[in-house]
């Protein structure tokens, strides 16, 4: 399937590439950004000396200094409010929540401030930040570690929410996110840091090295926001999913024979609604992955679009598949996530009704 | 048998209510002149005594007095204290606006005049402000800002330059240093420190001054700029000004109880000074004073004022449901405006019959600014910005999402 895969929208990819973890293609970005563009800073909770929790920005303090690369207070509200004032003042701050679970306390600097700065301002001040936050579940996070947090961004107007699914995407898109002038939430799956994740837990796991899409170009390139990927091309039914999904979906699709055409959404909010008409319209069948739980997840904007957009070419009623609406829990983890087995059942049941 | 009495909860309340004078002992005063004043690079520990002093220059006879005086000139005494007028008039005049409904609503800052118009005076052109709804002595104390534009924004009109998207007094000017106003309290305390981190990172030599209440002091984003501003030395001034209510709120609800909020920048690490908010001259002097730490890279400084609101909270406030109608006339440190007026009758340089004649002038310049500004329009009679542009500036570029629903709306 990788070989089909295709990114139709990347800005200037640069021809040398080698095989990077997902980890290392943010790091990558990071690295590259911050040698183009003395404005961007990068901070959070041990992402100096240390080089974080999960390893994204390592070496950077050495590279580019403490002023440019530091470690933060434990203080999720701080963090973002300096990095908005940085953003003020006409930097580009790169700020870390360690884990998604942990950007509650900085809700109110991302609300009313971040993302309303243009807009209450008319445009007299802007917040180009970006806050990375490591998201997803699948590694026996639990409650804290575990959740995916995107439908508490894509209903706040002034945000953008990115989540990429491949260090391919993940590297362009996150240059993306940064050069941009909004405010861009990039959650990053920590499930596929070091490799694709198909649901499949008690199966090796198979680093990026031995995908299509762990080949990184080593420069500068661009993954456009509002662009999705068709990931897997299929006629029979359309699946819309990100991040770790994408790769529960493609299994799921590989196991029930189903021409399943996989959408990888990329950037969530604001989205690429046009490839994903386009593929509804083309299959009359459409199903919905998450690992966020499902009442007012994003999933129900995705359907009502859908619905909103391909109601007279819907053969069958749009299937979501998502997290149960419970706290994420530690030892269930498997009965918890949407696993391929969940995911092919709902293609099953979107292909019998009619 | 219990071995100890029961517990009980205490909840504080202030001295006076409607119908009792208040007690302000306190406020514990310290006289005119009688704080030393240290080096400027002097350590967060050596101000501890400073926290709880109060720091004056003014004397009850409007003589400067004690190490504190600054060294300012005559010209900028008159601009200070006319600067202060004016803000005073420009706040009862569009009071009376909100009464006559061309506003939605307003807040002035009666009594608080000199803080914001001494510090906008002793910081340099491009020092960033992150003021709170009651700074407007900033805008009105200098003269990249027309009154006519301040205006035009409180009525939300065609002219508006925040294009009717913002609640009146929620300005935004970054020409005149003065960030974009949230209504959500405290959030520009923690900006503030980060636009001086940035500062910092660059090289550059701007400061930058945080506002905060001293009700929204208990709000998180408090602790947490004064952690950052400590952690990376940013040069920041971290204004508190204790104006002794929060609406309804005596400042001892907000923690203010047999304490002072200059005294929590001491426990963070952070040199602090307690001042006479209501003493134009001390005002310019702590400034001037935490301005040059902070651009000597000696860090940041916070400053308690000590002032009082003596107008309603808001037009939508009435004050009289929870505290002493005559509390201003009682409170110990006056009226700046008066007190700065007396000051300069002393030195020569000011009179009454100038006073009242500047008085005129001004009233004169706020009607017609107020008469301009009307000429775009007012809420009253509808003249208000294109529902067009509500989609406008919610991202750089307008998203597809945005411009269907602009469409939906036929505009
Ligand atoms: C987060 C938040 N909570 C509550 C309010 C409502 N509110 C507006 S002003 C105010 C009082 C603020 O008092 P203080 O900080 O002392 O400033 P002052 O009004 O006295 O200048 C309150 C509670 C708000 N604007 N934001």
């Amino acid at each position: 399937m990788l070989t089909e895969v295709k990114n139709p929208a990347v800005e200037t990819a640069e021809t040398t590439s080698k095989p990077m973890t997902m980890i290392q293609a943010l790091r990558s970005a990071l690295d590259v950004v911050m040698a183009r563009d003395p404005d961007v800073v990068v901070f959070g909770q041990d992402v100096g000396y240390f080089g974080g929790v999960f390893r994204v920005t390592e070496g950077l303090q050495a590279k580019y200094g403490k002023t440019r690369c530091f470690d933060a207070p434990i203080s999720e509200g701080g963090i973002v409010g300096v990095a908005v004032g940085m953003g003020a003042y006409g930097l580009r701050p790169v700020a870390e929540i360690q884990f998604a679970d942990y950007f509650y306390p900085a809700s109110d600097q991302l609300v009313s401030e971040a993302a309303r700065l243009r807009y209450r301002s008319a445009g007299d001040f802007t917040c180009p930040i970006t806050v990375r936050m490591p998201c997803g579940g699948g590694i026996y996070g639990g409650q804290t570690h575990s959740q995916s947090p995107e439908a508490l961004f894509t209903h706040v107007s002034g945000l953008r929410t990115v989540l990429p699914s491949n260090p391919y995407d993940a590297k362009g898109l996150l240059i993306a996110a940064i050069e941009c002038n909004d405010p861009v939430i990039f959650l990053e799956p920590k499930r596929l840091y070091n490799g694709p994740f198909d649901g499949h837990h008690d199966r090796p796991v198979v680093p990026w090295s031995k995908h299509a899409l762990g080949m990184v170009p080593e420069g500068y390139y661009r993954v456009p926001l509002e662009s999705a990927a068709v990931f897997r091309p299929g006629s029979q039914l359309t699946v819309l999913t990100y991040g770790t999904m994408t790769w529960v979906a493609e299994c799921a699709a590989r196991e029930t024979g189903i021409d399943a055409e996989i959408i990888d959404l990329r950037s969530i909010w604001p989205l690429d609604l046009d490839t994903i008409v386009a593929s509804v319209k083309k299959t009359g069948r459409c199903v919905i992955v998450h690992e966020a739980t499902k009442t007012s997840g994003f999933g129900a904007e995705l359907s009502a679009l859908v619905q909103e957009h391909c109601f007279y070419q819907l053969e069958a009623p749009i299937e979501r598949v998502t997290g149960w609406d419970t706290p994420y829990p530690h030892a269930q983890e498997w009965a918890y996530f949407p696993g391929p087995d969940r995911v092919g059942a709902a293609f099953q049941r979107a292909m019998e009704k009619s | 048998m219990r071995e100890h009495p029961a517990l009980r909860l205490h909840v504080p309340e202030p001295t006076g209510r409607p119908g009792c004078a208040t007690d302000f002992s306190f406020l514990q005063i310290s006289g005119a002149g009688t704080v030393r004043k240290p080096p400027v690079d002097t350590s967060h520990f050596e101000t501890a005594d400073l926290a709880y002093a109060l720091i004056g220059v003014l004397d009850r006879d409007g003589q400067a007095v004690g190490p504190w005086a600054p060294q300012i000139d005559g010209t900028q005494l008159r601009r200070g204290l006319r600067a202060m007028m004016k803000t005073r008039i420009f706040d009862a005049r569009m009071t009376i606006a909100q009464r006559q409904r061309k506003t939605s609503f307003y807040m002035q800052c009666l009594g608080e005049e000199a803080i914001a118009v001494a510090q906008g005076m002793a910081l340099a052109k491009g020092d960033m402000h992150f003021p709170t709804y009651r700074q407007q002595g900033l805008l009105l104390s200098r003269d990249d800002v027309s009154m006519v534009e301040l205006i035009c924004q409180l009525m939300s009109n065609e002219a508006d330059p925040m294009k009717g998207r913002q609640l009146p007094v929620m300005y935004s000017f970054k020409r005149a240093d003065f960030f974009s106003i949230s209504g959500n309290l405290a959030t520009q305390y923690p900006q503030a420190v980060g636009w001086a981190m940035a500062s910092a990172i660059k090289g550059d030599t701007r400061i930058a001054s945080a506002w905060i209440g001293d009700g929204a002091t208990a709000e998180s984003d408090f602790h947490t700029a004064l952690t950052f501003a400590h952690v990376y030395r940013a040069p920041v001034i971290l204004n508190v000004v204790n104006n002794q209510w929060a609406i309804s709120s005596f400042q001892a609800i907000a923690g203010g109880e047999s304490t002072t909020f200059a005294a929590r920048g001491v426990g963070c690490g952070i040199a602090s000074l307690r001042v006479d908010g209501n003493d134009f001259l001390a005002v310019y002097a702590a400034s001037q004073w935490a301005a040059e730490r902070a651009r000597s890279n000696q860090g940041p400084t916070l400053i308690e004022w000590v002032t009082y609101r003596a107008g309603a909270h808001s037009t939508s406030d009435d004050p009289s449901k929870y505290r002493p109608a005559d509390d201003w006339e009682r409170f110990p440190l006056g009226d700046p405006i008066e007190r700065l007026k007396a000051h300069l009758i002393v030195l020569g340089i000011w009179s009454e019959q100038e006073h009242g004649q500047v008085h005129k002038e001004l009233e004169a310049e706020v009607a017609a600014a107020q008469k301009e500004a009307e000429g775009h329009g007012s809420l009253l009679d509808g003249h208000i910005p294109s529902a067009a542009t509500i989609f406008e500036d919610v991202y750089e570029t307008m998203p597809e999402h945005l411009r269907r629903q602009r469409q939906e709306l036929g505009v």
